[in-house]
């Protein structure tokens, strides 16, 4: 397994070496002059030829992308303007709401996606299969930025069950002790009851709007391989072994259905975290969506770039993941490799 | 190509959602080309009190200047299907010309554009969108170029399959042994059978194509105030979600829905008549 | 093993008079509704078997050897209906019985072997767990003797190493290892009746002889009544002691095994001996049968279903009702002009 894992790892390397080229090439390709850019309107030319040099911009292009690599290696990917702080320390900070925010909306989508794709399956053409059926061709049809909002009307300003869409905490709670970074799991490990009711009612519409976007696919996936697999020789078998129903339908259908859903992973983690920059804008979620967002508007590019690149890199683990997690649940991908 | 005609219209009578999608499809494109002539209000000038709710004289309401919902909706439409065919149009004709080369010839072409894919496949769609709109100036050109390029993976692979499956097929053997060139083989022989697969492609990423320019413009790239876009009115009227203004966001985003539902029904709809095999 | 009631039929299973039967099929019809019409698939087929006796039932696909079958476990398709008939197994009302009874009575009094062994398998679990499944399930053992009961299993039906072969997944074993696990499925808790689906389809011949001495071996050991279903009227001759010939959805001839090969009555399975190759006669003797199974979506299917294939047939033939002639020495046929 531990083979399996290193060599899954060097083979991303040549992806992971992508994803820093295409984040040098759009640094390169900032609007306009660089470096006068990065001077500020008020600039003098020599000041502006002066960072010019400093920042290596006079140089050839490989050379540039040597310093790039310098750069990268010491964890130097820039400064804010708007923040005043490096790049790699405000996209720590805010990683782990992003994280936290996204990772809920997977769970939300895995489990009403998975659910509904089963029942689907077991009766097909049921009401439910046909429920499915809808969710699966409207959920596609819904930009996460507008299901947030709508959720926000519906449970925030008519019902008022949810509170104002303004963070990770309401006003009157302070973040637990740091140890995770994730609200929901420090505010349990500190104890604090109030402050894990506080980040969880906070969270939970954002995390369902990012959700349900995720639902229609998986929905889908999970029915037609579980329609698949429930008419496949060894679930007859099982069956005609007497195993109970929940004993096949867990244990031998879903299982085996789940191999599908776990491969399409990939997919939905591209739509979670492209979703999740939207999400963060609508609910004014402090992570690293909206942070670039912030920064793309007032023409502060390092956090932007920065932003580019952490995504590229957390995507690339992420597959490396789903792959192992693959690996584990299918004994057989390692013969076939 | 009538028969081909007659075959769709048999097509389209059994299946009344494929009908659906394409009489929204000419509602939309109607909404698109005459739109702007119709609309009763000027959609960029103050036509009445600010933050009125749905009337008899606004149907969609006023937004935060008074300007007219419906209006704007309407004229939108232009600009958010343009954007959406223009990037689409674009990928089409580099994704599938890419696409069919690297699986026609094989070798190192096929491995750089492998290459190539992957490496824009190693990011989220959508962040890498932001960040070449970010990198290459704040415009809707870069946008369609962006919507564009993250869509540049899929097309080359669908391409990339179907050009590879056909590139020792009979038609193409024949064509070698009159002695055409391998590249003219490409142009005339596997290109046009890769047409009806690949429209069926353009229909399906319409969809994705006109959330991810809606998405752009959402977060403030891109379409500038006041034109009038959809993702951009959304994100107008969000911050009068909470004081109870639901009229402002709502029906751009209808809007946007609607034009993605029909795209979607369309290629599912298309792919039924072109390849039967893979109906769901 | 907490159910009293669903003990009952077992016991009088195994403590039943010699002549009356284990399983009974009597007078089964079963139809599928298909989006192209309603297929007839079996029409009045009757099946005993004895204990400790195997029966064999021969037909070409599409006959409704299979069918029988899954009707007996209850496992068919949604789509199928019983119109008609009975099936008692044990004194037990098959077709009466809950879901619940059912679900107790399989893998425990009632097992099923099928074909393509690796299919019938999961994929992704370990073959001694699945076995532990059924045992858990029926046999009154715990998670933790599971494991060691499994092993034991696999040891009985032949499998070299079974400590350790009980770790592997269906891909990592052979056609004939995956089929010997299934048969250690289908005995693990010692059934009454075992229906055997085409065992041996897809091993190699000398594998075939190999399962076939296996499954019937341990039958007979434990004086289980067997239903043999197979295409290869030589393995049932060989193998079994009466035989079942099956068409269309009928049964055509039923008679001692070596009686029916000796001297076949119905003018089908007369046929098929000479279409089956046999010891001191040339391939090229065999004989191909004309023509192919009637189309059984047809609203008027004539009494006999054999009519287009045979040189005997006259118009009479097609009227109903269609005769099932019994004779004294334990044979039927299903024919107006037997041989």
């Amino acid at each position: 397994m531990l083979a399996v894992m290193a060599r899954r790892m060097a083979a991303a390397l040549p992806t992971l070496a992508g994803v820093v080229v295409v984040t040098f090439l759009l640094a390169r390709a900032l609007p306009g002059d660089p470096a006068a850019y990065f001077a500020g309107p008020a600039a003098t030319r020599e000041a502006v030829e002066q960072i010019r040099a400093a920042l290596g911009l006079d140089r050839p292009l490989h050379e540039q992308f040597l310093l790039y690599l310098r750069d990268l290696a010491r964890g130097d990917l820039g400064v804010s303007i708007t923040t005043g702080q490096p790049v790699l320390h405000d996209i720590l900070a805010r990683l782990p709401a992003s994280a936290e925010l996204t990772l809920l909306g997977l769970l939300f989508a895995a489990t009403v996606g998975i659910t509904l794709g089963v029942l689907a399956a077991l009766k097909p053409n049921g009401w439910l299969d046909n429920a499915c059926r809808v969710v699966a061709t409207l959920g596609v049809c819904l930009p996460a930025f507008f299901t947030g909002l709508l959720l926000i009307y519906v449970f925030y300003y008519l019902l008022g069950w949810a509170p104002a869409p303004l963070g990770r905490l309401d006003a009157f709670s302070s973040p637990p002790p740091y140890v995770t970074g994730f609200f929901l799991v420090d505010s349990l490990l500190a104890g604090d009851a109030e402050t894990f009711v506080s980040a969880a009612q906070q969270i939970a519409l954002p995390a369902i709007a990012l959700g349900i976007f995720a639902v229609a696919p998986i929905a889908r996936i999970t029915r037609g391989s579980m329609l698949a697999v429930m008419g496949s020789d060894f679930i007859r078998a099982a069956r005609a072994h007497g195993l109970s129903r929940r004993k096949v339908v867990v244990a031998y259908a879903l299982r085996n259905a789940l191999l599908p859903v776990v491969t399409t992973l990939g997919m939905v983690f591209s739509f979670l975290l492209g979703a999740n920059v939207l999400v963060e804008k609508v609910f004014a979620w402090p992570g690293i969506g909206s942070y670039a967002v912030e920064a793309l508007l007032v023409s502060d590019y390092a956090p932007v770039q920065g932003f580019v690149m952490t995504m590229g890199f957390l995507y690339v683990l992420l597959n490396l993941a789903i792959d192992l997690l693959y690996r584990v649940i299918d004994p057989r991908v390692e013969v076939a490799a | 190509m009538s028969a081909s005609l007659v075959h769709a219209r048999h097509m389209l009578s059994g299946n009344p959602v494929t009908a659906l999608a394409f009489g929204l499809f000419a509602l939309l494109v109607a909404a698109a080309l005459v739109g702007p002539a119709l609309v009763p209000f000027d959609p960029i000038a103050a036509a009445g009190p600010a933050l009125q709710p749905p009337s008899a004289r606004h149907w969609f309401g006023t937004d935060a200047v008074g300007r007219d919902v419906f209006s704007r909706v309407v004229v939108a439409t232009r600009l958010d299907l343009g954007m959406a065919f223009a990037a689409v149009a674009i990928v089409f004709v580099i994704g599938t010309l890419t696409g069919a080369a690297a699986g026609f010839f094989g070798g190192w072409v096929d491995r750089v554009v492998g290459r190539i894919a992957d490496t824009v496949m190693a990011f989220p769609l959508f962040v890498l969108a932001m960040g070449i709109v970010a990198a290459m100036g704040n415009t809707v050109a870069n946008i369609v170029i962006a919507t564009a390029v993250v869509n540049f993976p899929l097309y080359v692979r669908i391409s990339r399959t179907e050009a590879n499956t056909r590139r020792n097929a009979g038609y193409v053997e024949a064509a070698r042994l009159s002695g055409y060139s391998e590249g003219r083989i490409l142009l005339n022989e596997i290109l046009p059978n890769l047409l009806p697969i690949m429209m069926v492609q353009v229909s399906l990423s319409l969809g994705y194509a006109i959330l991810n320019c809606a998405g752009l413009s959402f977060i403030g790239l891109g379409v500038r105030p006041p034109t009038p876009e959809w993702g951009i009115m959304v994100a107008e009227g969000a911050s009068y979600i909470v004081s109870g203004e639901w009229w402002i966001a709502l029906f751009p985003g209808l809007a946007l829905m609607l034009a993605v539902f029909t795209f979607n029904l369309l290629g599912d709809g298309l792919r039924d008549i072109v390849d039967p095999r893979r109906r769901t | 093993m907490t159910d009293a009631a669903a003990l009952a039929p077992a016991a009088t299973a195994r403590a039943a008079p010699p002549r009356v039967p284990v399983l009974d099929v009597a007078g089964l019809s079963v139809q599928f509704r298909t989006r192209s019409g309603t297929v007839h698939a079996l029409d009045e087929v009757s099946l005993q078997v004895h204990r400790g006796e195997c029966l064999g039932v021969v037909g070409e696909s599409g006959s409704g050897k299979s069918v029988t079958a899954y009707a007996v476990m209850r496992l068919l398709d949604p789509a199928a209906r019983i119109t008609a008939g009975r099936i008692t197994f044990g004194g037990m009302d098959i077709l009466a019985a809950s879901e619940r009874e059912m679900a107790d009575l399989r893998g425990r009094e009632l097992s099923m072997i099928f074909q393509n062994p690796r299919a019938a398998l999961n994929p992704i679990r370990q073959v001694g767990m699945q076995i532990a499944d059924v045992l858990v399930r029926h046999g009154g053992v715990t998670r933790a003797e599971a494991p060691a009961r499994a092993a034991a299993l696999l040891a009985e039906v032949g499998i070299p190493d079974p400590v350790r072969r009980a770790k592997a997944y269906p891909f990592e074993l052979s056609g004939g290892m995956c089929q010997r696990v299934g048969i250690a499925l289908a005995l693990a808790c010692r059934p009454a009746l075992l229906i055997a689906d085409e065992p041996t389809t897809g091993l190699d011949v000398t594998t075939q002889a190999v399962i076939m001495d296996l499954v019937l071996g341990l039958a007979r050991a434990r004086g289980m009544a067997t239903v043999l279903i197979t295409h290869d009227l030589g393995l049932a001759s060989e193998y079994c002691d009466r035989t079942a010939v099956m068409h269309a959805g009928h049964v055509v001839e039923a008679a001692p095994a070596a009686d029916l090969f000796a001297a076949p009555r119905h003018p089908y399975t007369a046929k098929l001996i000479a279409a089956t190759p046999q010891p001191g006669r040339a391939l090229s003797d065999l004989a191909a049968i004309p023509g192919g199974l009637p189309d059984l979506r047809r609203g008027d299917l004539p009494a006999c279903r054999f009519l287009d294939r045979c040189e005997r047939a006259e118009p009479g033939c097609a009227v109903p009702p269609l005769p099932r002639h019994l004779s004294e020495d334990g044979r039927m046929v299903a024919c107006r002009h037997p041989l």
